[in-house]
């Protein structure tokens, strides 16, 4: 062993220089191309900087609702609730959620929920909902902000996000995205 | 249509059509052809290898491979220790994060030496940029070309003659670092930036939110780490909820990216055994054993996430997307339940959704990849791992037949059957007594002392570590072990497991998980190789037959399901019955 340590103690030092120091800096060069280079997608509005992929905290009527986050939306500490399907105090937090959508909600149908505004979601920093979990929001926001339910319905359907070249995986709505758009509306 | 299966299916084709140039490729850099990367490369490699004074053209016997292995693994372990318990006053941390604790960071060294990625601390706030690229990074480059190199020197052993020269180590090991994982690293990484994930130094960003709230917002080098992180089947994420954050992997393209990523090598190292031993037959059938056992967990896995959670139909929403708790709308349940059968399968362990909050039977799919461990396995151990089911199958098929078993014209004898025993019986006790020693200690509500000291300074008790009453507690336990003891690093993320108990039990178990069944192959390859060639008679077993496929499932399964069920029974299977 004794004979192996030192070319092994060597070629170590040469590969940390090479993996751990060249192929980042290599990396960072690329990101320079990239929009905002590298440093994260942004929208800004005003003098405010918004990063595009990070769920915000919506709880106004106004505003869309995000999915419920298990570490209230803090994206220096991303987490799930790691709770079991059928934990009984996970159970009962989903059930308050339903209670408080359908008090924010009047007229909504309790069958009409779909999950994902109920349940955290895995990072709990998830930007999007489905279409049908902004469709039921719209009436809500058609009141509170005095305007006709057909224009934020279009807004919604315009901002709903196709699947991948038409062909994999989910729509969804970014929630910031739609909600920048909604306070143009006016 | 489908979209969302149709991701699903795209994903496993893509990974096969790129999986079989691939695999020439991988046979054509251990054999020492000449290939395209040579140019850019081999200056490299040779001012390396001249520089730390190594003579690659000297031969190793599979002894002097091991001892190679095992010293510079050593060496890599401290300086992984040093990276993490010195972080605090090392440069490259914006975000002023403290040096590890001493049982977190042996733990978190040793899982990341291991190609584990066991994380115990949470990459936002327990890992500053430099441990972050210049220790774990750096352990997932070469833990992954330590397991590429192990299966290099087993693929040299199966040729058809008797030597004890089986090429040589370091060689093997930093060819599969630069020619193989690097240039698809900068392709993926850059795929990545692209998508929106961060490539930057510079420290967390803080926002007003449109509601007016402070948001804090961790950045980081995460595109380069992301990328080695799938390639070599490591699996530690950048941050804490892995690849669900949605800068880590900001949407379906990324996903997709990711997840041919992580299966890539592990079928291509199966390829690349059929081109360098021109046995092409014999590697199709392993893989489709592989396949029929990968395709065994995920379709069920899918079915039962698309169909939702059955306590949470009977508050009478609807579940159209299924269950989803845990998950992100941008993948959906399909891709993120075939996603947990895919790293669990094979060793990542990263995760694009949170295992804990999956169908009960879903979560025992995923222990049983884990269980089985080489439905393609981890990159090299994977076909490791394989190999000994082989060997243990080639044993049982000699006593049928009523011969001497040998496989590819060499007899295997008792020797070697011993160590294959040896190996195929580590993985069931290490997770077995694991387990049972940590659901007595949570059975009893032991007080832990030192081994779990609250922040108040008063021990901590063991039922604390749980996130989940009744089956689902088990389950966590038992699925800590099992992703240690199969080198996986996901877990049922809920426990609470960064204290000295979990940190100090889980690493033993990691250290022997990973080493035996490194050394336990390559012996037993090493000691076949040294043996006379007999050539084929009509009397032989045929190892490249559907015949022989399914002898080696029906050891994996009578292995597996002999040795897990009891334990699968009191966790997933109860909570199941019970919903």
């Amino acid at each position: 062993m004794r004979k192996e340590l030192l070319p092994s103690i060597i070629l170590t030092v040469l590969c940390i220089l090479f993996f751990s120091g060249l192929y980042p800096l290599v990396m960072w060069g690329i990101a320079q191309a990239a929009p905002n280079k590298g440093e994260g997608f942004i929208t800004n509005v005003g003098d405010k900087t918004y990063y595009n992929n990070i769920a915000q905290k919506f709880s106004d009527d106004k505003y869309f609702w995000s999915r419920p986050s298990a570490v209230d939306y803090n994206a220096a500490g991303s987490a799930g609730s790691n709770k079991g399907p059928a934990n009984p105090d996970y159970l009962a937090q989903v059930q308050q959620r339903i209670d408080t959508f359908l008090a924010h909600n009047p007229g909504v149908r309790k069958s009409d929920i779909p999950s994902d505004m109920v349940t955290a979601s895995g990072s709990g920093l998830d930007p999007h909902i489905s279409p049908q979990g902004a469709m039921i929001q719209i009436n809500r926001i058609a009141n509170a902000r005095h305007l006709p339910i057909e224009t934020v319905k279009a807004l919604v359907d315009k901002q709903t996000e196709k699947p991948l070249l038409g062909l994999f995986g989910p729509k969804k709505i970014n929630v910031l995205k739609l909600n920048i758009e909604l306070d143009h509306l006016k | 249509m489908n979209t969302e299966l149709f991701g699903v299916i795209f994903m496993f084709l893509g990974t096969l059509l790129l999986a079989i140039p691939l695999g020439k490729y991988i046979a054509k850099v251990y054999a020492g052809d000449r290939v395209w990367t040579d140019v850019i490369f081999a200056p490299i490699e040779r001012m390396f290898f001249r520089v730390s004074r190594i003579d690659i053209s000297k031969e190793m016997n599979w002894k002097q491979h091991l001892v190679a292995l095992l010293t510079i693994n050593l060496v890599w372990f401290l300086w992984a220790m040093f990276c993490l318990m010195n972080q605090g006053w090392l440069p490259m941390n914006p975000d002023h994060i403290t040096s590890q604790s001493p049982d977190l960071a042996f733990n978190t060294a040793i899982s990341f030496l291991v190609n584990c990625n066991l994380q115990h601390y949470s990459g936002e706030s327990g890992a500053s940029y430099f441990t972050q690229v210049y220790g774990l990074m750096f352990l997932q480059f070469v833990s992954a070309g330590t397991g590429m190199a192990a299966a290099a020197v087993v693929f040299n052993a199966l040729k058809e003659r008797a030597t004890d020269k089986l090429g040589n180590f370091y060689n093997y090991f930093l060819k599969s670092c630069t020619r193989i994982l690097l240039p698809l690293c900068i392709l993926i990484g850059t795929v990545q930036i692209f998508e929106g994930t961060p490539m930057t130094f510079k420290g967390m960003d803080t926002i007003v939110t449109m509601q007016g709230d402070t948001q804090h917002v961790s950045r980081g080098p995460v595109a380069a780490f992301v990328a080695i992180k799938h390639l070599g089947t490591n699996g530690g994420g950048f941050y804490g909820a892995n690849s669900a954050h949605p800068l880590e992997n900001p949407n379906y393209l990324s996903n997709m990216v990711q997840m041919i990523a992580q299966v890539l090598i592990p079928f291509a190292m199966i390829f690349a055994m059929g081109f360098f031993l021109r046995r092409k037959k014999l590697a199709w059938v392993i893989w489709s054993v592989m396949t029929i056992g990968f395709l065994a967990l995920v379709i069920p896995t899918i079915n039962a996430e698309i169909h939702g959670n059955v306590m949470i139909a009977k508050m009478g929403i609807s579940q159209p997307l299924g269950n989803m708790e845990g998950k992100e709308i941008r993948f959906g349940a399909r891709a993120s339940a075939y996603w947990s059968i895919a790293t669990t399968v094979i060793s990542t362990g990263s995760v694009n959704s949170m295992h804990d909050s999956f169908m009960p039977l879903s979560g025992m799919n995923m222990l049983l990849g884990m269980m089985v461990n080489s439905f393609y396995g981890g990159v090299g151990v994977g076909f490791l791992n394989f190999y000994v089911y082989l060997i243990l199958a080639v044993f049982i098929g000699g006593l049928m037949v009523g011969r001497t078993p040998e496989f590819l014209g060499k007899k295997v004898e008792a020797k070697e059957m011993k160590i294959a025993m040896i190996v195929a019986l580590l993985h069931p006790f290490l997770i077995l007594v694991g387990t049972a020693i940590a659901s007595h200690l949570a059975a009893h509500d032991a007080a832990m002392g030192w081994w779990w000291m609250g922040a108040d300074g008063k021990p901590m008790h063991a039922t604390a570590w749980l996130n989940n009453p009744r089956y689902h507690g088990f389950s966590e336990m038992l699925y800590e072990y099992t992703s240690s003891s199969a080198n996986n690093g996901s877990g049922f993320e809920g426990l609470g497991d960064n204290n000295p108990f979990w940190n100090i039990s889980t690493g033993i178990v990691l250290i022997l998980s990973r080493f035996i069944p490194i050394i336990g192959p390559v012996a037993i390859a090493g000691l076949l190789a040294q043996k006379k060639h007999i050539p084929e008679s009509a009397g032989t077993l045929k190892p490249d037959t559907a015949t022989f496929g399914t002898l080696i499932l029906a050891v994996k399964i009578i292995i597996a399901a002999l040795a897990f069920f009891p334990a699968l029974a009191l966790g997933p299977i109860a909570e199941w019955l019970s919903m």
